[in-house]
């Protein structure tokens, strides 16, 4: 048999993509998404299943693939996973499921992702007989954790509210990830979806100053699962950080994602200027810089301390961003941002060599005693973010014990969830049980919605 | 689900009085708290300080001067129109407790959070002083509602039109001058709040200002609003707003205010709702 390549997606001409806010990628077509499929070797023991942080049947909706039974395959997938058309698109799957494929060793791995979105996109979530029970669930924050725990304690019968304090649902995916890498129309898809099986949003509403957890229980909500999120930005704490023209990477997206500052139609203002510098080598940095790329800047660097090798981005992201003409500077730590007049005029950095490995296992940047200034009219501080204390604070005003740890992220049992009260979950980001990512939050919703199904069924009867 | 404009009221020119149906607001509204508004879809989110709420109701007052885009906006709505979203009540609600004497400093459209805040320092038992100042008379609104809300009122026009002719910080080193003065706060425009500051530093009077700086969604996810107090940076939607006004840095704050000044007066040149309120006046 005649060896088949790994199968690409059409992408659209870098030139051409810097300028719009479509999608980079195309989907599979059916050809493809056929021969791509035709690749996997249906491992006995398959390692690719082990490296999906929630475990979906991988061989078995490739066969139903192969079978030419599309839903099928959509059946299989979410089982697992309600969000393959958005999981296919922003998981790092070279650090799991396709870090795993035995074809990787000597060749390319199996294109997962693509062909999960590519079922994703094809199939929709089927509604099995939903038997209503009396009680009421509320879940804090309508992110990937808070999206799947409320389709998953629907499905189990519970009368279901999703509280979002933005005016708009989805959290990061409507927030941060920008429109190029996951279409909002794959996003609202979701929602509806949600909405369909009778799912009830409430937006506008900030649990811990709009309504407390103990008024949440009063209101009749007899289980709550918390999943708001790490959504509180880090800076770098250098001189010149609060000159005009530096944004959180937070802000910058937010700007562009939520409000359209980008668009001549809407009020919020965005100021575009010629050179920006984005601060960070993750995944934010890279929509970060996309995002400047396509709002208009010029020029668009990112700065990172260690070298192209420990980037923690996705790799496509960073092939996709050099595509688009930006350029990166390694090895640069921020040192001081220069202003004048108020407004950022440039920045300097210390420029590193690495060192031995630190406790990351990542060999640490080391200052050689040179710097280099770049002449800037912004920056953008993608160095991460940590979880809002907002209900945590609230919680302890009303004499509840939720537990944190030393960095403000609430205590969980990682089997199921519970905090150290009774009734009250949390999951995703703001109670990190791994990676940062969709598909983390997404395993961590589904947990919760098992162990606060059994909670339920054994305290009300 | 929108938010009901239920009463509107024009205080004087270009600043208007609104009350709104917003029961997630009121259930657990306090002094000193502030929300973020959307007029309409595609709009900015803009936030606004607390004027005056009704727990039983639902009912939230807010007080603003139409001098932007989305103020000029809200301003042309009636009664019976809807936001499409207020989210609130946000920030740390104004520290109360039984200081002794209290002055509370209120300038130009800003000295409508100072009525809730008065308020709730007399009812914790303070002796409390309220300065409303503003350019002239017809600026001046809600005189009995702050009356009954303070131990006394004074009022103060820089035209000398109503009370007594001067700033803010005149009545204040009056005040001081004749007794011990033991908190003040401040809530207005920014060049007046530095004013109180420098006032009240000498004296060492525990001071505090109410920041308003730019906000995107006033939760604490961005950093929009940061601002230096003692040497640390802090987000004025989660930390404050209310903040030690002697440890402010105020030329950063001011700064940082005026980073879309210029995209602001583009867009006024540009813009026909802009035109429309600037022909009314």
């Amino acid at each position: 048999m005649e060896k088949v390549d790994r199968q690409h997606p059409v992408e659209q001409d870098p030139k051409i993509r810097r300028t719009n806010f479509d999608a980079v990628e195309n989907n599979f077509t059916d050809e493809q998404a056929a021969l791509e499929a035709s690749r996997c070797l249906h491992c006995k023991n398959a390692k690719c299943v082990k490296g999906c942080p929630v475990n979906i049947q991988i061989p078995e909706f490739i066969a139903a693939i192969k079978e030419g039974n599309i839903e099928k395959a959509g059946d299989i997938i979410r089982q697992t996973s309600m969000l393959p058309s958005v999981c296919g698109r922003v998981c790092p799957q070279e650090r799991q499921c396709e870090g795993n494929c035995i074809l990787g060793i000597k060749g390319k791995p199996v294109a997962i992702g693509a062909l999960e979105r590519y079922v994703g996109d094809k199939t929709n979530a089927k509604i099995g007989e939903i038997n209503d029970c009396n009680k009421k669930v509320a879940i804090v924050g309508s992110g990937c954790a808070g999206i799947t725990a409320a389709a998953d304690l629907r499905k189990a019968g519970y009368d279901v509210t999703v509280f979002e304090a933005l005016h708009e649902l989805g959290g990061v995916l409507r927030y941060g990830i920008p429109p190029f890498r996951l279409p909002r129309t794959v996003l609202d898809r979701e929602i509806e979806g949600l909405k369909n099986i009778g799912v009830k949003f409430e937006k506008n509403v900030i649990v811990g100053k709009s309504i407390t957890i103990n008024q949440l229980k009063e209101d009749g909500f007899d289980a709550i699962f918390l999943c708001s999120g790490a959504g509180l930005p880090k800076m770098m704490n250098i001189p010149g950080e609060n000159l005009n023209g530096v944004y959180s990477a937070n802000e910058f997206l937010t700007r562009v994602n939520l409000m359209h500052a980008n668009e001549e139609s809407t009020p919020t203002p965005l100021k575009v200027g010629e050179k920006v510098a984005i601060i960070g080598g993750g995944n934010v940095a890279m929509d970060a810089a996309r995002t400047a790329v396509r709002v208009g800047y010029k020029e668009v660097y990112i700065a990172y301390r260690r070298t192209e090798a420990e980037l923690p981005a996705r790799l496509e992201e960073i092939r996709h961003a050099k595509e688009e003409g930006v350029i990166f500077k390694f090895l640069h730590a921020p040192s001081e941002i220069i202003g004048q007049d108020g407004y950022v005029k440039a920045m300097k950095f210390d420029l590193m060599e690495l060192g031995e490995p630190d406790a990351s296992g990542r060999r640490r940047p080391v200052p050689t005693g040179e710097s280099v200034t770049i002449q800037l009219d912004a920056v953008i501080v993608a160095l991460g973010t940590g979880p809002n204390p907002i209900i945590q604070t609230s919680a302890q005003k009303e004499g509840l014990e939720l537990e944190t740890n030393n960095r403000g992220y609430i205590i969980v049992n990682e089997e199921t969830g519970e905090t150290s009260i009774p009734g009250v979950y949390a999951g995703g980001d703001v109670a990190p049980t791994g990676e940062s990512n969709a598909i983390n939050a997404m395993g961590a919703g589904k947990r919760a919605a098992k162990a606060m199904d059994e909670y339920l069924k054994s305290v009300c009867q | 689900m929108g938010y009901k404009i239920l009463r509107k009221k024009e205080l004087c020119a270009n600043q208007y009085e609104l009350t709104i149906h917003a029961p997630y607001i009121t259930k657990n509204a306090q002094a000193g708290q502030f929300i973020i508004l959307r007029v309409s879809k595609d709009g900015e989110r803009v936030p606004l300080t607390i004027a005056d709420y009704d727990r039983e109701k639902g009912e939230l007052t807010i007080v603003f001067m139409a001098v932007g885009y989305t103020t000029k906006q809200l301003a042309t709505l009636e009664v019976g129109d809807e936001l499409v979203d207020i989210v609130g009540p946000l920030g740390q609600p104004t520290h109360i407790e039984k200081y002794g004497t209290v002055v509370c400093l209120a300038g130009g459209y800003g000295a409508a959070p100072c009525y809730l805040i008065a308020k709730a320092f007399k009812e914790a038992g303070n002796k409390v002083y309220m300065i409303m100042g503003a350019r002239t008379k017809d600026l001046i609104f809600w005189q009995d509602k702050m009356k009954d809300a303070c131990t006394e009122l004074f009022i103060t026009t820089d035209d000398g039109s109503l009370g007594t002719k001067g700033f803010v910080t005149d009545v204040m080193e009056d005040i001081m001058n004749k007794e011990k003065v033991d908190y003040a706060i401040a809530v207005g425009p920014m060049p007046m709040m530095r004013a109180v500051a420098e006032l009240t530093r000498g004296k060492g009077i525990k001071t505090e200002a109410s920041m308003n700086p730019i906000m995107v969604d006033g939760t604490g996810m961005c950093g929009a609003c940061r601002v230096t107090v003692g040497g640390e940076v802090k987000f004025a939607c989660v930390d404050g707003p209310d903040f030690d006004a002697h440890q402010i840095d105020f030329d950063e704050v001011i700064n940082r205010t005026k980073i879309y000044k210029d995209y602001e007066k583009k867009r006024s040149e540009n813009c026909n709702l802009y035109k429309q309120a600037e022909s009314l006046k």
